[in-house]
C-alpha cells in the first residue's frame, strides 16, 4: 500500500521555492526510440526483425544475431522484481533534492534485465509491471510497478514526479465556459483537483455551461481573453503562482479556405486566438509556472493546448483554421522545450471534430466533450505528452506515419 | 593447443604513488611519477622502457600516445587498456607475451588516476551509452547503485548477512592500518560498520570505495634481465581474462573467473589449496564473495560461511587483500585494477610496505571492472610465484 500524501497546506511565503532540476538527459539517439514510445503510452521496445530477440538498452546491432533491422514492437510488461535498493545519497542534483529514491532490476519475460523506478509497495521476487514514462526533463525511463496496485497508488512520490497527476493541483482552463470547458472542469474536480479556475472572454455572453460552472464548489470563474495582451497579464498577475496545471481551451473555428474563403478577418481572428493567444498565455503563464516546477510535490506540472487533429495535416474544409492550428503546434513545441528547464511538460491533445454547433456540416464520429475531458485527464494521471482524441484524430495520426501524400490527398475526414 | 607458460619472465619493481583523497596535479603527473619511481627503483635509465601498459580514466584528452610526449618516451610496444578494474591482470599478461616474443624488453605497466573534485563526475559522465541511457537517469550516477542491487540480490539468493560483509570489511582495516599510504588508518569495528549511515540499501558507508588520486605500476622484463640488475622479482604461473561473461544471467551472480577457473589452476599446476594470499577486487564486499566463489575457495553462495570459518587478516589462516584493499586504501581510478597485483609481487618479492604474509610462495591477484549497464563486464586473474621457490 501507498502512504497517502498529505493535502497541501498554504505556502509559507518566507520559503524559499526550490529551483527546479531536471534528472540526467543525456541520451543516445537510439534511446530517443524510447521517449517515442512513452510520449503516446505505448510499451515497446526493439525487437530483433531476424532472431526476435528483444534489446535493452537500445542499440543499433542485436545483441544475439548482429542483424542491424531493429524495429519498435509492443511487447510483454511484465517481470519480476530481482532486486531493489533505496538511494540514500545522490551526486545528481535532481535526485540529491528527492532522496530516498527507489530503484530496482526487473527481469523482464521477454528477456532483458532493465533498472527501474520502483514504487513503494514492490518487493523483491514480485510480479511487477513495467512502463515506460518521460521524467521531468521530458526523457522515457522504466517505471515498475506491482501488479496488482494497492489504494493510494498515484500518491506515490516517485510516481508524481513522472505523472502529471491534477489530485490536489490548481488548474487553469482557458476558454472554460464551453461545453468541453465544462467537462473538462468537472473532469478534473473528479481527479481530484484543489481548486479549478475558469476563464472566460465575452462575459456578457450568457451560456449554459456558464451557469453550470457557477453553480460549482472549488471553481472561481475569471475573465480572460486571449487576444487582449492586458486581460492576460491581468489575469496571471492573479493567478500566475498559483496555477500547477494550464488547460489551453482556446477554440475559434469557422469553415473555409483561401480560395474559396478569402477573408482576412477571419483568418486573423484565428490567428490571433490560436497563436498570439498561446503566444500571451505563454509569454505571462509561462515563466511562473516554470520557476515552480519543483515547487514541492504539489508544483507546477502540466501544460496542456487542446489542438486540432488539423494541426498535423491540413483540411481544406477549414483550411485556415487548420493552418492557425499548426502554428499553434509548433509554437507548443517551443513551449516544451522552453519549459522543460523547470520540469513543466507541455501535453498536446489532438482532437477530432467535436460534436458542436461549428461542426454542423460535419459528418460523425464526432466527439462527447466528456470524453474528450477523461482522455485529458488520463493522459496526465500517466504521463503522456502527445494524444490522439477520437477516431478522427487516431487515424489522421495513423497515416500521417504511413504516407503523408495520401492523407494530403485524400483526408476526407 | 595448449597455452604456452610465462617462462623466463620477472614481474618486479612494485610501485605505489602515495593516494590523495583529491589532487590538483593531473593524471599524467601520476603516471610520470610511477615512471620516474620504476626506473629509479629499477636502476635504469628512461630508454630502457621500451614498452608501456597504460590503464587510466582521467587521462583525457589524451590517451597513452599523447602520455609518450609528455613523458618523453619512445618506446617501440604501447597499449593502452580501457578495463579500468580489471586492468591490472589484463596488463601484466599482455606486456608478458610482448617480453617472452622479444617484442620488448621492459615494459612498464601503469595505471594510474587522479581526483579533482569535478573528476568522478566527469568520468561518470562519458562511461558508458548503456549507463546513460539506462542507469543515471534513475538517480545512480555511479556504481553505487548496481552493487547495492548485486548485493540485495545476493544476500536474499543465499543468506549472506551484512555481519558476514562486515568481517570482510573489518579485516581489510585491520590490514590497512601497517600501509602507509591507507587513506583510512582509522581501526573499523563490527559495531562501525553496521551503524554507518546508508548509502544505497543494503549498502552503508564502509560497503563503499573512497574515490581518490593515485598509481600503481610495475615492471615486466625477461628473468635474466633482472638478475643482471639484481632484482627481485616473482614469476607468472597463470593469468586470465574474460569479457562480459554470463550475458544471460538476469542478474550477475557470478563472473568471468568462474568460467576460466579450471584452466587457470591447470595452467599454473596448483589449485586453490596451494594459494597462499588472496588479493580480491573489493570496490564493494559482495564482489570480493563472489571471486571467492568463481575462484574456487568455496562454491558458489558459500563465500559468507568461508569467511565467518576464516580469519582474513594478513596474519589469519587466509591472507586476504593485505594491503587494505581499496576499502582501505582507497580506490584511485584504474589503478584500483592493479592495487592487489602491486601487492601481492610485494609479498612475494620481500618487499612489503605493511604486513607481511609469512613464507608466501604463491598469491593470486584478482581483477574486475566496468560496470557498463548492470554489472561488471571484465575479469582477469594472475597467479604469481616467489622466484626459485
Amino acid at each position: 500500500m501507498t502512504t497517502r500524501l498529505p493535502p497541501p497546506g498554504k505556502k509559507d511565503p518566507v520559503a524559499r521555492t526550490r529551483a527546479p532540476t531536471q534528472p540526467p538527459g543525456n541520451r543516445s539517439r537510439e534511446a530517443q526510440g524510447l521517449t517515442a514510445m512513452a510520449a503516446v503510452g505505448r510499451f515497446a521496445l526493439q525487437v530483433c526483425a531476424d532472431c526476435g530477440q528483444v534489446q535493452y538498452p537500445p542499440r543499433q546491432v542485436c545483441g544475439r544475431c548482429l542483424g542491424d533491422d531493429l524495429p519498435w514492437r509492443d511487447v510483454d510488461a511484465m517481470g519480476t522484481l530481482l532486486a531493489e535498493t533505496k538511494l540514500h545519497h545522490a551526486n545528481d542534483l535532481f535526485f540529491r533534492d528527492r532522496v530516498p529514491w527507489r530503484l530496482g532490476v526487473v527481469g523482464m519475460d521477454a528477456g532483458p534485465s532493465v533498472v527501474a523506478h520502483l514504487a513503494e509497495d514492490c518487493r523483491q521476487g514480485a510480479r511487477v509491471k513495467l512502463s515506460l514514462n518521460l521524467d521531468r526533463g521530458g526523457h522515457a525511463v522504466m517505471n515498475a510497478r506491482p501488479e496488482n496496485p494497492g489504494p493510494n497508488q498515484e500518491d506515490d512520490m516517485q510516481l508524481r514526479e513522472l505523472s502529471m497527476d491534477p489530485k490536489d493541483r490548481r488548474v487553469l482552463i482557458v476558454n472554460g465556459k464551453t461545453e468541453l470547458g465544462l467537462a473538462l472542469t468537472n473532469a478534473f474536480l473528479t481527479a481530484g483537483a484543489r481548486e479549478v479556475y475558469v476563464g472566460h472572454g465575452e462575459p456578457w455572453k450568457a451560456s449554459p455551461s456558464l451557469e453550470a460552472i457557477k453553480s460549482l464548489d472549488h471553481v472561481t470563474l475569471f475573465p480572460l481573453d486571449v487576444t487582449d495582451t492586458d486581460s492576460v497579464e491581468e489575469l496571471a498577475a492573479v493567478l500566475g503562482g498559483k496555477v500547477e496545471i494550464m488547460v489551453n481551451n482556446s477554440y475559434h473555428l469557422r469553415p473555409g479556405g483561401a480560395v474559396d474563403r478569402m477573408d482576412m478577418n477571419i483568418t486573423r481572428e484565428e490567428i490571433d486566438i490560436h497563436y498570439f493567444g498561446l503566444l500571451r498565455l505563454a509569454g505571462t503563464f509561462g515563466p511562473p509556472m516554470r520557476a515552480r516546477g519543483a515547487d514541492g510535490e504539489h508544483g507546477a506540472c502540466a501544460w496542456v493546448n487542446v489542438l486540432s487533429a488539423y494541426a498535423q495535416i491540413n483540411n481544406p474544409a477549414f483550411g485556415t483554421y487548420s493552418a492557425s492550428q499548426a502554428a499553434a503546434r509548433s509554437l507548443a513545441q517551443c513551449l516544451r522545450a522552453e519549459m522543460s528547464s523547470g520540469g513543466v511538460r507541455v501535453v498536446n491533445a489532438y482532437i477530432g471534430p467535436l460534436d458542436d454547433e461549428w461542426h454542423q456540416m460535419v459528418p460523425p464520429p464526432k466527439l462527447a466533450p466528456d470524453m474528450v475531458a477523461g482522455r485529458i485527464i488520463d493522459a496526465l494521471q500517466k504521463g503522456r505528452e502527445d494524444l490522439a482524441v477520437g477516431a478522427v484524430a487516431e487515424e489522421i495520426a495513423e497515416r500521417l506515419a504511413e504516407n503523408p501524400k495520401e492523407i494530403e490527398r485524400e483526408i476526407k475526414l | 593447443m595448449a597455452r604456452m607458460d610465462y617462462s623466463g619472465v620477472a614481474v618486479c619493481v612494485p610501485v605505489t604513488v602515495p593516494y590523495s583523497r583529491y589532487s590538483l596535479r593531473s593524471a599524467h603527473w601520476f603516471c610520470g611519477r610511477a615512471l620516474a619511481e620504476l626506473i629509479k627503483g629499477a636502476g635504469i635509465v628512461k630508454d630502457e622502457v621500451d614498452g608501456f601498459c597504460i590503464a587510466s580514466f582521467t587521462l583525457a584528452p589524451d590517451s597513452a600516445v599523447g602520455l609518450t610526449q609528455h613523458l618523453g618516451v619512445s618506446p617501440r610496444w604501447l597499449d593502452h587498456i580501457p578495463m579500468g578494474g580489471a586492468s591490472g591482470a589484463v596488463a601484466l599478461r599482455r606486456a608478458a607475451r610482448a617480453v617472452q616474443c622479444g617484442d620488448a624488453e621492459i615494459v612498464a605497466c601503469i595505471a594510474g588516476d587522479t581526483n579533482h573534485v569535478d573528476s568522478f563526475r566527469n568520468t561518470i559522465a562519458s562511461f558508458s551509452q548503456f549507463a546513460n541511457d539506462a542507469v543515471y537517469p534513475y538517480g545512480s550516477g555511479g556504481p553505487n547503485a548496481s552493487f547495492a542491487f548485486l548485493t540485495d540480490h545476493y544476500m536474499r539468493q543465499y543468506g549472506a548477512t551484512r555481519e558476514d560483509f562486515g568481517k570482510l570489511c573489518v579485516a581489510q582495516r585491520d590490514n590497512a592500518l601497517a600501509t602507509p599510504h591507507a587513506m583510512m588508518k582509522r581501526p573499523l569495528s563490527l559495531d562501525d560498520y553496521l551503524n554507518a549511515r546508508p548509502i544505497a540499501d543494503p549498502l552503508c558507508l564502509f560497503d563503499c570505495v573512497m574515490p581518490c588520486a593515485g598509481s600503481e605500476a610495475f615492471l615486466v622484463m625477461s628473468a635474466d634481465r633482472a638478475k643482471a640488475l639484481d632484482l627481485p622479482f616473482a614469476e607468472i604461473l597463470s593469468t586470465i581474462e574474460r569479457h562480459n561473461a554470463y550475458p544471460d544471467d538476469p542478474i550477475q551472480i557470478r563472473a568471468g573467473w568462474a568460467m576460466d577457473v579450471d584452466g587457470f589452476y591447470d595452467h599454473a599446476g596448483v589449485g586453490p589449496g596451494d594459494i597462499d594470499f588472496l588479493q580480491a577486487y573489493d570496490d564493494y564486499p559482495v564482489i570480493c564473495f563472489m571471486q571467492l566463489e568463481d575462484l574456487g575457495f568455496c562454491a558458489k553462495g558459500e563465500a559468507g560461511t568461508f569467511v565467518r570459518e576464516h580469519d582474513l587478516t594478513t596474519g589469519g589462516d587466509f591472507p586476504f587483500n593485505t594491503s587494505g584493499g581499496q576499502l582501505s586504501v582507497g580506490q584511485a581510478g584504474a589503478a584500483g585494477g592493479s592495487l592487489g597485483l602491486v601487492e601481492s609481487i610485494r609479498q612475494l618479492t620481500d618487499q612489503c610496505l605493511g604486513q607481511v604474509v609469512e613464507g608466501a610462495q604463491i598469491g593470486l591477484a584478482s581483477c574486475f571492472g566496468m560496470i557498463n549497464y548492470d554489472r561488471g563486464l571484465c575479469t582477469s586473474a594472475a597467479i604469481l610465484g616467489r622466484s626459485g621457490r
